[in-house]
């Protein structure tokens, strides 16, 4: 089966008056209809400028992107704007990290989700609007009749993000892009957000790409996860291999610094210092000046994915021989074990 | 909503008696006595001390200022002038539709010139047209106004002679002395006043519609409208313009109470009698209740447009206007 959305090789580099931010470095990877794929990173790692790359979002000005960008065998990458625009909002739609500034305030919500339909479908108002209050419907506000009436400022933001969903999902999009859409949210609110997208994926088939820099998201709603480092991808494979058997000293501490119900530490482990600027990365791998286990080459050569031996769809970019990631996978799940025990 | 409209109408009426209170006092702590001025440079001691009583200026301040409020509030009078005893209500509406034939023109142009480039400027900031509306804010901001008033007057009105250089002429009730009249002779004495004061004001409006449309054009929403698929002209109207110009109106409405006062460069290059002549000739005559007069028009003008500008905001702001 081929994948609805295919991700090759994709750059995108910006011009600024410091020379050029490498955001996306050379990304890869696929999300098939009714599939989550988790990307997983730092702020400012490259994954909200991926998302806006498929998007075409991107300011055209200052931007230069290459690569693939395949939908459903198309490449969208170089598509004509009026093309773009006609993708988006109806084929691929996106939801944003904030939902308290991500609704235009002078506009009632009905109006906002009407726009979305009459943008892509040759419709009367009154049957968008029926259709709008479906929406609203599905995604869980309640009295959709009248409260599509009102505007963003009246709504909490748990009820702005169903909102936000719900503009998304409107039009029955194929793929669904996240930009981290529960960040900005309180904790019981994540998961009734979480578990809403999951019922809507399965009721319609949507393919997801969840950006997220919470490893808890990706375990709840990911099939395959892509773990992104400085603009690069340097782990990505299923969410069962990903957690079980994490290859990449960052994943490592992504997975260490993960907060645990039941352990008892004085307090979390974290990756000491800061993600590189993308001016100027550091040369070799971009992890070395932060990795625990660097050694020499780190700082020579830039490893490439490379399969991990006896699993298949798993791969990662680290130096370190297999026993020693061996031991040290061995220790992190004990580490594990003893703190939840 | 309502509350807040008694609310605003309670602070009108405070800021209406501050305004003329300072005006008052102002007046009498200069030391000039306008009853020597009224009765004439050759008028005898005795004669002053008649003007004095005739006026009122005898009576403690307190006791004018009480008889002006009674005067106004009850007869809805601004007094009479201490010059030549005509109502001072006679003379403001004489004035008034010359100022502002001035200023409702000359902010039409202003909003005509700035909006567009405003826009642009904003659209491909750093641009050679960005560069060259930034040349033209500064310019725009640093030069008097009576200077670019002067300088349009003789270029265009006298060494090309395309516009009358002064005057004003009625759009209604034209006088039968009058040697024109009309909308079409109206506009077109106004026209140079016009754009004086409109290339001045576009200055300022030009760099704060930039300012404030990218700022909008960065905000979470409108990235919301383009990822919905919304063409960039939808973008533009529906989601950066009606959230960039709402802070616009709001200078635009006290702007406009503003020069209601009185554009007095302007009026004074361009031979228009409106209000700001009216304030220089009576501070010159110290002729209070002109002066006064002209101040409590102005003042009513900005209360007036501060709250239908508040108002306007209630209605086009739905955060304002249900909360």
């Amino acid at each position: 089966m081929t994948a609805l959305l295919d991700v090759r090789d994709l750059r995108t580099h910006f011009k600024t008056d410091d020379g050029i931010v490498k955001a996306v470095d050379g990304v890869n990877f696929a999300v098939e209809s009714g599939q989550t794929v988790g990307i997983v990173g730092e702020s400012g790692c490259g994954k909200s400028v991926t998302c806006l790359t498929i998007m075409g979002l991107n300011e055209a000005r200052n931007t230069e992107s290459s690569g693939e960008v395949l939908f459903n065998g198309e490449n969208i990458l170089d598509a004509s704007p009026g093309k773009l625009r006609r993708l988006r909002g109806s084929e691929i739609a996106m939801i944003f990290q904030d939902p308290m500034t991500s609704l235009n305030p002078v506009h009632s919500i009905g109006r906002q989700l009407v726009e979305t339909v009459q943008l892509h479908e040759d419709m009367s108002k009154k049957a968008a609007r029926g259709r709008a209050v479906e929406a609203l419907k599905e995604v869980g506000i309640p009295r959709a009749e009248t409260r599509i009436n009102d505007y963003p400022h009246q709504f909490s933001g748990g009820m702005r993000q169903r909102v936000m969903i719900a503009m998304a999902m409107i039009n029955d999009p194929k793929l669904l892009i996240a930009d981290e859409p529960t960040t900005a949210l309180d904790v019981t609110t994540q998961a009734q957000i979480l578990a809403l997208m999951k019922k809507l994926q399965d009721e319609h088939g949507t393919a997801i790409v969840m950006i997220t820099h919470d490893l808890g998201v990706v375990a709840e709603t990911a099939h395959d996860v892509v773990v992104m480092y400085a603009a690069k991808v340097i782990e990505h494979g299923s969410v069962d291999s990903i957690f079980k058997n994490p290859h990449h000293p960052y994943t490592w501490g992504l997975l260490g610094s993960l907060p645990r119900l039941h352990a008892d530490v004085e307090r979390l482990t974290q990756i000491p210092g800061q993600p590189p600027s993308l001016l100027r990365p550091p040369k070799g791998c971009r992890f070395n000046p932060r990795c625990p286990y660097v050694m020499n080459i780190c700082k020579q050569k830039l490893p490439e994915l490379m399969p991990v031996p006896g699993e298949i769809d798993h791969e990662q970019a680290c130096f370190l021989d297999e026993e020693t990631k061996a031991r040290e996978i061995a220790r992190l799940k004990e580490i594990v074990m003893a703190e939840t025990a | 909503m309502f509350q807040y409209l008694i609310r605003r109408v309670l602070w009108s009426v405070v800021l209406f008696l501050a305004v003329t209170l300072v005006t008052y006092v102002l007046f009498f702590l200069v030391p000039a006595n306008p009853a020597r001025q009224a009765a004439g440079q050759s008028a005898s001691p005795e004669r002053v001390a008649e003007v004095e009583e005739f006026l009122g200026l005898n009576d403690p301040v307190y006791v004018q200022y009480y008889g002006f409020l009674k005067r106004l509030v009850i007869d809805g009078s601004l007094g009479q002038s201490f010059v030549d005893r005509s109502s001072v209500n006679d003379e403001i509406f004489r004035a008034a539709p010359i100022t502002a034939s001035l200023v409702f023109g000359a902010m039409a142009m202003v909003l005509a010139i700035s909006i567009p480039i405003g826009i642009l400027s904003a659209l491909r900031p750093r641009s050679l047209l960005d560069r060259a509306a930034m040349t033209y804010v500064l310019i725009g901001i640093s030069l008097p106004s009576f200077w670019i008033a002067l300088v349009l007057s003789y270029l265009i009105g006298y060494r090309l002679g395309w516009t009358p250089i002064a005057g004003y002429c009625e759009v209604v009730s034209v006088p039968q002395a009058a040697n024109c009249g009309g909308v079409l002779d109206w506009a077109y004495h106004m026209i140079l006043p016009w754009f004086a004061l409109a290339i001045v004001q576009a200055g300022v409006y030009v760099r704060f519609i930039r300012a404030e449309v990218m700022e909008t054009m960065s905000q979470d929403y409108v990235r919301t409208a383009r990822a919905k698929g919304a063409p960039e002209r939808t973008v533009m109207k529906d989601h950066i313009l009606r959230n960039a110009l709402l802070p616009v109106v709001t200078i635009l409405g006290m702007d406009i109470g503003l020069l209601l006062g009185g554009a007095i460069f302007i009026e004074t290059v361009f031979g228009l009698n409106g209000l700001g002549g009216t304030a220089i000739r009576s501070i010159g005559q110290f002729d209070l209740p002109t002066l006064q007069g002209v101040v409590i028009f102005g003042a009513i003008a900005i209360i007036i447009f501060t709250l239908i500008v508040d108002l306007l905001y209630a209605w086009i702001d739905p955060r304002i206007r249900l909360s």
